[in-house]
């Protein structure tokens, strides 16, 4: 028995051995492990050994049938990672071949920039609400400590509807509106479409957009408003910005102001882009005027706030770079696919 | 407003500084400088020299060699001028010197002319004499430069002196922003006065004194203003023995340095304290006066008048006239009439320094179509204390330059004037709003500067008392800009508010709108951004009906032109343009979005505000179809939580769309809006040379539909069963309405259900197209049985037959 069982096992180690394909290995299970295979048969023939003898050889056999089985699996285990590097080898790619892209579109550079405002101000707690773009002459002048004779107004910058309705000319009268709503404190800005009677031209556009901004608070100061705005200019433009406050003039501000930051291509040295001066000019900002805040119904001995106002296109032509604001309307989609 | 730094030293002898430093330190308290340039930019080396001979050039008929004594030194100069003799002092420029600008007055070159020594025609010349063209000015500003050739200085100018300085020319002429409010600083004392406070220098005005003779003004002249309204103040003076001639070189030069040209003494003496006093003045011949008497009305509606620069002008009621006993002599506050005009021989003059209503000077120049310098000025709203001062100084001026003799007196009427406002002084109230601890006394300091009056009451309360040229100083605000901007704003400290907490965030609108911006990138599409006003012929590109709603629009009553006269209605025209634009530039594949509002209004002509609704508007030409358009919105409706199945209305009846080609896009019930394939005869009026898709949705109808909410409602447990239908459908029969069939019969088993192929074509029979679906069904608690599905199953095939639907096995 023993003798015919190593003569099984030697035989069968030599055929896995040299066994190529997965089929052959099989027809090898089947001849040796099979119902009829050499093994089987071998057990069947148990019954002429001796009953006390048969425990061992039983043992025998069935550890002759395990080692077949782990040397097939192991032949199998081979031949399959072997077939496997030999298809890998046959897939080689040329890695440098161009991508397969998903066409995605591509933002506006105007929403770009205002989104990048928005981010900032929601961080400091600012809501951000809408108005209407078609206004009353109230909202857009009159609460504004713009009085019907006042040069602002003039019919050269303002589009008119009826004598009382008018096209925007700034986001401005959305304070008047959030004011209104007597809810204090107030922090918010206003983006918006506004509209002048420009004509089209690489710096003008008789409908632009404008982010407005407004604080109302008890104490609010000068000093914040500095504050709030450098902390704006440093997200906006980078860690190292500086800002410079000017004074000006707006009539529903006082004191007022226009803030440069300092020019962000040169630093500061000068250059091309700022026209020597290091400095870049980017808002008009001051102090709520009171007589703003009693129009609508707030106290100034009691509230104080500030305002200001910058233009979304400035703010994306000079972050961008770009150097025509008709880019900005005309669509091509050589110019979006660049933002 | 441009001023010369020469002419603000003059009021203000302390000021010590550079050009740079003069520009940053007005820009940062308040008087903001736009720019500055040196008059004496590329002059270089030029000085007075005296020509001590001259002789023929032995080569050349048109030249002639000089020896110019400059000085330390006789030099050789070959010239080809003309009007030289010898004696004559001119300027002269040296080896290694520049001039400004060539001998025939063209543009001046950026760097100048850089002049070396050399030879002309085989003769050695050291240096150039020079036209005052070469300096870089004209015959103009310097009416005492021959017509041609070189510029000849009086006889008793010393040899050797600096040239560029006898002409004035060593001065800087700075150019500031005045902003409306600061109506005193549109002149030259207006803004020396804050260049003194700036600088804290004294300020030094000039000594003005009421001259005149024993006579009385009111003998030669009377003054009526009919209208005060538009005429607060009129003063008028009267100068005889008027003697015409040039003014003065000071004169002339400080009025060439402001860029106005100076023309006789008379003249130059408005203009000079026009810009002095910021307050325009002007001259009558007496004599042209009828009956010696100005009386100060409104037009007459459609009156004709021929200004000074001899057009006729054309009048209304609202514009305000100077006239005489018999006729209109002058457009009030923006120009004289020819009638009236000064000639060489006037003898006797009258002198008009008046304020009238900035607003209608503005208005009037606007519709008269003439806007002059004192209109300019006028607009501003000027202040009836200064008209007296400037009618003074000219008089004065009168005298002092011996041009005639001032007639004593002066015919002033005045509206009752502003009373002196007086502020009470509230330094803890500024500091309060600037957030700053200026010292009360640093303040008064400040208010000094500014010759604020400082007064204090029997209560001890102090008061300020407002000077009356500051017309923009009426509250507590007014008076802490005051401090800061003298205090310096760059001093005020950087602090953030520490008021309560608020939330930061976007309006629920703004959010769903982000969502579109996303939805529409992922799907491939880009960002435009149209006008909000376009032109009416719009709607006939867009083939809509001539009483099509559409049609009824907000209308500017002041366009740019046509092309931008109304306000949207619809937001196609937009996109139609940016996608016949892109076409145009031979761009293939062009996918575009827009968020943009159209404007209905209600009741025209307008009353109330019109409807802003927020468009979301698609739009395609190149790869993909019909479908790719309805996958971006369904996508889109996806992601702000609209998971009902939308529907599409094919009778959407868009004169604009492909007829066949389109549909109403429909949300339970509600019309969202409307897709399709562009109409072939639209795209031909945009000139878009393929099939082009759009889609638009109106956000206001759609925002009640959305929601950000999302709830988990688990993953299948139990498995789906798959069943295939396949069928022949009449071609009328839309697949909608099969979905809708099977939807409704499937109940709630069904899961999914998919359109896997159409045909139409040979092998189907005429008038029918082929369908395949593969319907899922699912149940969430059990695991289905056969008799399940096949009880649903018998359902949809009972009510496909009955839509005369053929089921193939």
């Amino acid at each position: 028995m023993r003798a015919r069982l190593d003569q099984i096992r030697e035989q069968v180690q030599a055929q896995i051995k040299s066994c190529d394909t997965a089929d052959k290995l099989n027809e090898i299970r089947v001849a040796v492990l099979g119902k009829k295979g050499q093994l089987t048969e071998l057990l069947k023939s148990m019954k002429d050994v001796a009953p006390e003898e048969r425990p061992k050889v039983g043992q025998m056999v069935n550890e002759a049938r395990a080692e077949i089985e782990r040397v097939l699996e192991e032949q199998k285990t081979r031949m399959e990672k072997a077939l496997r590097e030999a298809r890998m080898k046959a897939e080689v790619i040329d890695v440098t071949l161009p991508a397969r892209k998903a066409e995605l579109g591509h933002r506006h550079p105007n929403t770009i920039a205002l989104e990048e405002v928005e981010r900032i101000f929601v961080g400091m707690g600012y809501e951000v609400v809408e108005g209407p773009e078609v206004e009353r002459d109230y909202y857009n002048f009159e609460a504004l400590n713009i009085p019907a004779d006042h040069p602002a107004k003039d019919e050269q910058d303002t589009f008119f509807v009826t004598g009382d309705i008018l096209l925007r000319t700034q986001t401005s009268g959305v304070q008047v509106h959030e004011m209104e709503k007597g809810k204090l404190p107030i922090r918010m800005i206003a983006p918006g479409r506004v509209f002048r009677a420009d004509e089209v031209d690489a710096t003008h556009s008789p409908s632009f957009h404008q982010i407005e901004g407004l604080v109302i608070d008890k104490n609010i100061t000068f000093a914040d408003l500095k504050g709030t705005l450098a902390q704006f200019s440093r997200e906006l433009f980078g860690e190292n910005t500086k800002v410079k406050f000017r004074p000006h003039h707006f009539p529903f501000t006082e004191p007022s102001a226009e803030m440069d930051v300092s020019c962000f291509k040169c630093g500061g040295r000068g250059c091309r882009f700022c026209k020597g001066s290091g400095w870049i000019e980017i808002l008009g900002c001051g102090m709520v005027h009171p007589h703003v805040l009693e129009m609508s119904n707030i106290d100034p001995e009691e509230y104080t706030g500030f305002a200001f106002g910058v233009g979304l296109e400035r703010i994306a032509l000079l972050k961008y770079e770009i150097d025509d604001m008709r880019l900005l309307y005309e669509n091509d989609i050589r110019f979006l696919r660049q933002f | 407003m441009n001023a010369a730094l020469s002419w603000i030293r003059a009021y203000v002898p302390g000021l010590e500084c550079t050009d740079q430093e003069y520009c940053d330190a007005m820009t940062l308290s308040g008087t903001k400088v736009e720019g500055y340039e040196r008059r004496d930019r590329n002059l270089e080396k030029i000085v007075v020299g005296q020509i001590k001979s001259i002789e023929k050039h032995p080569d050349a008929d048109k030249l002639i060699v000089c020896q110019v004594d400059i000085g330390q030194e006789t030099i050789q100069i070959v010239t080809g001028a003309r009007n030289v003799k010898e004696g004559n002092k001119v300027p002269v420029v040296l080896d290694g010197g520049k001039v400004a600008g060539g001998h025939d007055g063209g543009p001046l070159p950026e760097d100048g002319i850089p002049i070396k020594a050399g030879k002309l025609r085989g003769v050695p010349s050291q240096g150039m004499m020079c036209s005052i063209e070469e300096l870089g000015s004209d015959r103009n500003m310097y009416p005492e430069a021959p017509e041609e050739g070189i510029y000849i200085f009086p006889d008793d100018t010393t040899v050797g002196a600096d040239a560029v300085e006898l002409l004035g020319l060593r001065d800087t002429v700075f150019e500031y922003e005045v902003t409306s409010n600061r109506v005193d600083c549109y002149s030259v004392l207006g803004l020396a006065r804050e260049a003194a406070a700036t600088f804290r220098k004294p300020f030094v005005p000039p000594v003005v004194k009421e001259t005149g003779n024993q006579e009385n003004v009111n003998d030669y002249v009377s003054v009526e203003v009919l209208d005060q309204e538009l005429c607060p103040r009129y003063l008028a003076r009267v100068c005889k023995n008027i003697k015409i001639g040039p003014s003065p070189q000071w004169m002339q030069r400080r009025l060439a340095s402001s860029g106005i040209r100076p023309i006789n003494n008379l003249v130059d003496i408005t203009n000079y304290v026009m810009e002095e006093y910021g307050q325009p003045m002007h001259a009558y011949d007496l004599d042209t006066i009828a009956g010696h008497k100005i009386i100060v009305r409104r037009a007459q509606e459609g009156d004709q008048f021929q200004t000074l620069d001899e057009q006729m002008r054309r009048l209304d009621g609202d514009v305000l006239m100077i006239c005489d006993a018999e006729k209109e002599i002058g457009i009030a506050g923006i120009m004289g009439g020819e009638n009236s005009k000064i000639t060489d021989n006037v003898t006797t003059v009258l002198f008009e320094a008046a304020c009238f209503n900035g607003p209608n000077i503005r208005k009037s120049a606007k519709r008269v179509g003439l806007r002059t310098d004192a209109s300019g000025k006028f607009e501003k709203g000027l202040e009836p204390h200064n008209a007296l001062e400037a009618i003074n100084r000219a008089c004065q001026l009168i005298e002092e330059l011996g041009c005639g003799e001032v007639v004593g007196g002066t015919v002033d009427v005045v509206r009752p004037m502003p009373e002196k406002k007086l502020l009470p002084f509230r330094p803890e109230k500024y500091n309060k709003l600037l957030g700053t601890q200026v010292s009360g006394e640093e303040m008064l300091e400040i208010f000094r500067r500014l010759e604020i009056g400082i007064r204090e009451k029997e209560d001890g309360a102090v008061e300020l008392v407002i000077p009356w040229f500051r017309q923009d100083l009426n509250c507590d605000a007014d008076m802490a800009e005051e401090v800061a901007r003298f205090y310096g704003y760059d001093k005020i400290p950087t602090t953030l508010p520490d008021g309560e907490a608020t939330a930061g965030k976007l309006s629920y609108k703004l959010r769903i709108e982000q969502k579109a911006r996303d939805v529409a990138e992922y799907c491939g599409f880009s960002q435009g951004m149209c006008y909000s006003f376009e032109s009416p012929r719009v709607f006939d590109r867009l083939l809509l009906p001539e009483d099509d709603a559409l049609r009824r629009t907000v209308t500017i009553s002041n366009p740019l032109g046509e092309d931008f006269s109304v306000m949207r209605t619809i937001s196609l025209n937009g996109m139609l343009t940016s996608l016949a634009s892109n076409y145009n530039r031979r761009n293939r594949n062009v996918k575009l979005y827009e968020l943009g509002n159209i404007y209905l209004p209600g009741e025209l002509p307008l009353k109330e505000l019109p409807d802003e609704r927020m468009q979301f508007t698609l739009g395609f030409y190149g790869e993909g179809d019909f479908y790719t358009m309805k996958g971006a919105v369904e996508e889109f409706f996806a992601c702000v939580g609209m998971k009902k199945r939308p529907a599409y209305d094919p009778d959407a009846k868009k004169t604009f769309l492909h007829p066949g080609r389109q549909a109403l896009i429909r949300y339970e019930g509600v019309t969202l809006g409307f897709l399709g394939e562009v109409h072939p005869q639209v795209l031909d009026n945009y000139g878009i040379g393929e099939r082009a898709y759009v889609a638009v949705l109106d956000m206001p109808a759609l925002e009640p539909f959305t929601t950000f909410d999302r709830k988990y409602e688990g993953v299948a447990k139990y498995p789906a069963v798959k069943r295939d239908l396949s069928m022949v459908v009449p071609k009328s029969i839309l697949a909608g309405e099969i979905e809708g069939v099977i939807t409704q019969r499937a109940g709630k088993l069904l899961e999914t259900l998919e359109l896997f192929d159409v045909y139409e074509g040979s092998q189907i029979k005429e008038g029918f197209k082929s369908m395949a679906y593969s319907v899922t069904f699912r149940a969430k608690d059990r695991t289905l049985e056969e008799a399940d599905v096949n009880g649903a199953m018998k359902k949809i095939l009972n009510g496909l037959e009955q839509m005369g639907i053929e089921l193939r096995s």
